[in-house]
């Protein structure tokens, strides 16, 4: 179907997405929270779901929901009810799912994106609530039965539920690469959505242009990258068009989306959904969010990636381009954070991190948690090239990697191990120059007839000869007055 | 043979030197092999308790026992006790056993209790006459043509008949009470929270209370301080301090004492019954206490309210018998789904699966509203009527069951009839009040009569001494 046929409509998304919390242990069991362990290995008679076992909450699991409905401005819950979702499946050993209903523990709040259509926008959140991971079901080639695995099962997760603000498939990718952003800064998920700590599913619907009545919903599942969503929103947006457009009704369902035909297929209807009986779970006491837990979350809450951007850019005067960059992730921006308490130049600090520190990082394959330099050392690196003693691509070609491979000697001991210094002796300077306006008179002809900016092209000739050591500021004097002894 | 009725008199022979644990071991086995035919025990644990009493035989020697040291328990089929089978009296936890210790057996064990065996009891504690066990009924010792009561038959059959000195149970709706007054023996129902649930198999998790059987106060107040108090694993236990209820058997003064005057009004009351209650409230009276007749209208909500919700919760607390993981699963499946049904249709017995079906239709989207919120409003007005009652007088009485022990057989036809038998229990259960059934007389079958006494919540102390006196 054409293009055209899409403007007339307009998308209605919201997205739930699901995030695995990175505790020790699981949310009602001492079971460690572990991804990758050999199968039925992390389970123990309260994850088996044995009679007599009762949940025990893991306090953890609140305290990182909270953090993410702090950084989401979400009113926390101060009481915290938990529920039961009844339904049979193997992979899921209570049958049911101990989560939240009527009292999710964060209400409201908003996910802040940037849009090309839109600007500046914040999608609302509906709620966050808690709740626990179900098992693995495991239907192997030439095995009959199917094998369940429940190491995942009780794991903690929150859901982040949006409400139908999202009016694009690169919308519904903004918003999940946002709330990535941010449990990762949090420290509260690892977001790795090929593993599954991070899932989205996606209600969407559609309704002509300027309509205010959202069309039935269908709800997506199964999309395990940032680009699967945004494909499998606009694969279900264009058959829809394409039902409507052919006078047929949409069907409210659940579709799962294959990412390697990209198509999608229906799972089952809402009519034939489950009847969840929720009621509140009588086997765990209702939590209190007490004032001095919240204020002590508050306090531990690190400055968030939004609220960063603006510091670098009205604080440390750094473009807009930088402040993003830097305020990336977490460990960037720790990184260049302790850089900033130990060097006021701060545009210095942010080319390098821009520069030789992000293109090390790629050439390894790293990341910045592993970076084996201390700010301290970066530091020393600045000040060494502030101070004149070495120059900016000696430094970023040679001594960096020389620290790198020996990161307790300071900067300045191994620029003077390695004779990387710059030569301030302008007597040698001055030999250097004769000789390169002596091989060069057109040049020096040119230049005083008016060529004034043949003094680059000098420069260069010089740092060739000095293999880079020249003091730029002393190099250009002595250039400046030679040129006009060789008038 | 030296025959034991309490733990006061195995503690005097074990004082005296007249008996070594091994000999009180020796006692109740002989006694269980003797009365097999009651079909109290599902399991006697006949070597590992004869191997423990000669164990803490050495440590009494050494100076070195616990406070139970010499007490003889019989655990209801619903409590974990780690590498012992646990079945709740149903086929569908065929062959599981247990891999952890319930927190309230874990407390006897550290006080060097010997655990003698698993008793019989309804099919994961549904029921109101021992008749719904997998494993047949169990008679009452008295007459053995009548029922025990129900859910913890066995439990009160093996303290009225001495095969074990004391006997947990649990009560969710009077499983300890009811049999306790059918087989003329004490059992409590303490207040809901007092004892940690952690390790007793789940019924309906809002009523379910762990308690005690026994032939004397002493041995009942006893047993329940040692288990009652804070456990970790379940957050819904009071952390309130447990008192010495043992030590304070003595009740000091005169009592204000209420008893509902719809009680005496009831239609299924007996008439025997009534008489006994008269006579006793006379007795009270005689005695120097102010009885007084309350209404509370809220009476006859109490059991429609209770069996919504015990149905709702037990309904989603028996849904991890599937078949997948543990116990019974259908040899005639052919795919998932029919895993579950055949599973859950052959494993779980009638009763229960009623119970099931119930709770999963009043908690279903259509009538949820109708039913559980309603039932949930009704039970706030329950417990705040039962609390205020119990603040203006200090106990509330009234017979424990409508009728004695019935035949064998006379309600199994009728569940609504069987669930009459809980009238005058689900009250305290609905309130989550500490409730106490005593032996209070025979009737002219010679069926014994039980009296229930209510305090407020956490009053077990006073409830304590106070049946103390009353017995005396």
């Amino acid at each position: 179907m054409g293009m055209q046929n899409r403007d007339q409509y307009e998308i209605v998304v919201g997205l739930e997405i699901h995030a695995q919390l990175a505790t020790e242990s699981k949310i009602y069991a001492a079971d460690a929270n572990l991804y990758g362990n050999e199968p039925n290995t992390n389970v123990s008679v309260i994850t088996l779901a044995h009679p007599g076992t009762m949940p025990k909450l893991n306090k953890k699991v609140m305290e990182y929901a909270i953090k993410m409905g702090l950084a989401c401005q979400s009113n926390i819950t101060r009481l915290n009810i938990f529920c039961r979702k009844n339904y049979f499946y193997p992979d899921s050993p209570k049958g049911f799912q101990l989560t939240q209903d009527k009292t999710p523990i964060c209400v409201g709040g908003k996910i802040d994106i940037n849009t090309p259509t839109r600007g500046e926008i914040g999608i609302r959140l509906n709620r966050i609530h808690i709740e626990e991971d179900a098992g693995k079901s495991i239907h192997q080639a030439n095995e009959k039965d199917t094998l369940i695995d429940l190491n995942r099962a009780g794991v903690p997760l929150i859901e982040i539920v949006t409400e139908p603000d999202i009016r694009s498939s690169e919308e519904a990718a903004a918003v999940v690469t946002e709330v990535r952003k941010i449990v990762r800064f949090l420290g509260i998920c690892d977001g790795n959505m090929e593993e599954g700590s991070l899932r989205c599913d996606a209600n969407v619907s559609i309704m002509p242009r300027g309509s205010d009545r959202f069309g039935n919903k269908v709800e997506l599942k199964n999309m395990n990258s940032i680009r699967n969503v945004k494909n499998a929103i606009d694969h279900e947006v264009d058959r829809q068009i394409q039902l409507v457009e052919s006078g047929e009704k949409i069907i409210s369902e659940t579709r799962t989306y294959n990412p390697n035909t990209g198509e999608s297929q229906g799972m089952r209807t809402k009519e034939e959904l489950n009847d969840y009986r929720y009621f509140p779970e009588p086997d765990l006491s209702p939590v209190e969010v007490k004032e001095e837990w919240l204020e002590q979350i508050r306090k531990d809450m690190p400055v968030l990636p939004a609220e960063l951007k603006v510091k670098y850019m009205e604080e440390y005067q750094l473009p807009e381009y930088d402040a993003s960059f830097l305020s990336e992730t977490r460990a960037i921006s720790d990184f260049f954070n302790e850089l900033c308490q130990l060097t006021t130049n701060y545009k210095a600090a942010s080319n390098w991190m821009m520069g030789p520190v992000k293109s090390w990082l790629n050439e390894q394959g790293a990341d910045m948690a592993t970076f084996p330099l201390t700010a301290t050392r970066m530091a020393e690196l600045i000040s060494l090239i502030n101070d004149g003693k070495v120059n900016f691509t000696i430094a970023s070609q040679q001594l960096f990697k020389a620290m790198i491979a020996e990161p307790e000697t300071s900067a300045e001991k191994l620029a003077k191990k390695l004779k990387l210094t710059v030569q301030k002796d302008s007597g040698f300077l001055e030999e250097v120059v004769d000789e390169i306006l002596k091989s060069n008179p057109d040049k020096v002809k040119a230049y005083h007839n008016g060529k004034k900016n043949l003094i680059g092209m000098f420069m260069g000739e010089l740092m060739k000869e000095t293999k880079g050591k020249a003091d730029p500021k002393t190099a250009k004097e002595t250039i400046l007055k030679k040129l006009e002894q060789h008038k | 043979m030296k025959r034991f009725r309490s733990f006061a008199q195995i503690q005097k022979s074990l004082n005296e030197k007249n008996a070594s644990c091994l000999d009180v071991v020796n006692y109740y086995l002989a006694q269980i092999n003797q009365r097999k035919h009651l079909n109290a025990f599902l399991e006697v644990f006949d070597q590992e308790a004869k191997d423990r009493a000669v164990q803490i035989d050495q440590k009494i020697q050494a100076g070195k026992a616990g406070r139970l040291a010499g007490m003889v328990v019989g655990l209801k089929d619903v409590f974990c006790y780690q590498g012992h089978k646990l079945q709740a009296a149903s086929k569908i936890l065929e062959d599981f056993e247990s891999q952890f210790t319930a927190t309230c057996v874990q407390r006897l064990l550290d006080e060097d209790a010997i655990i003698i065996g698993r008793l019989n009891c309804d099919e994961f504690a549904m029921g109101s006459s021992n008749e719904n066990s997998a494993f047949g009924p169990v008679l009452n010792a008295e007459n053995e043509n009548r029922v025990p009561g129900g859910s913890s038959g066995g439990s009160a059959v093996a303290v009225q008949a001495n095969l074990c000195t004391v006997a947990l149970g649990s009560d969710t709706g009077g499983s300890i009470r009811q049999p306790a007054a059918f087989c003329g023996v004490i059992g409590i129902k303490p207040t809901y929270s007092r004892v940690s649930r952690y390790g007793l198999l789940a019924y309906a998790s809002s009523f379910d209370t762990i308690g005690v059987f026994s032939n004397t106060i002493e041995d009942n107040a006893l047993a329940l301080e040692i288990m009652a108090g804070k456990d970790d694993f379940d957050s819904t236990v009071s952390s309130r301090p447990v008192p010495e209820y043992h030590k304070k058997l003595g009740f000091e003064g005169k009592a204000k004492i209420a008893y509902l005057k719809e009680t005496l009004e009831s239609e299924g009351l007996n008439d025997e019954v009534r008489q006994n209650f008269i006579d006793t409230i006379d007795r009270l009276k005689e005695e120097g206490h102010e009885v007084e007749a309350v209404d509370f209208p809220l009476l006859k909500y109490a059991l429609p309210t209770y069996y919504i919700l015990i149905t709702a919760e037990s309904s989603s607390n028996l849904s991890r018998y599937d078949g997948v993981r543990y116990g019974y699963r259908s040899p005639n499946t052919l795919n998932m789904e029919s895993m579950y049904k055949k599973s859950r249709s052959e494993g779980f017995g009638e009763e229960v699966q009623r119970r099931i079906m119930l709770g999963t239709f009043v908690l279903s989207a259509s009538y949820y509203d109708a039913f559980y919120t309603k039932a949930q409003k009704v039970r706030r007005l329950i417990k705040n009527k039962v609390q205020d009652l119990l603040e203006t007088h200090g106990f509330l009485v009234m017979p424990t069951t409508p009728t004695t022990a019935f035949e064998l057989g006379s309600h199994t036809q009728n569940p609504l009839e069987m669930y009459l038998a809980d009238l005058f229990t689900v009250q305290a259960s609905v309130a989550g009040v500490p409730s106490i059934s005593i032996p209070n007389g025979k009737d002219s079958d010679g069926m014994p009569f039980g009296l229930q006494i209510m305090a407020n919540f956490f009053e077990e102390e006073k409830l304590y001494a106070f049946s103390n006196t009353m017995l005396k």
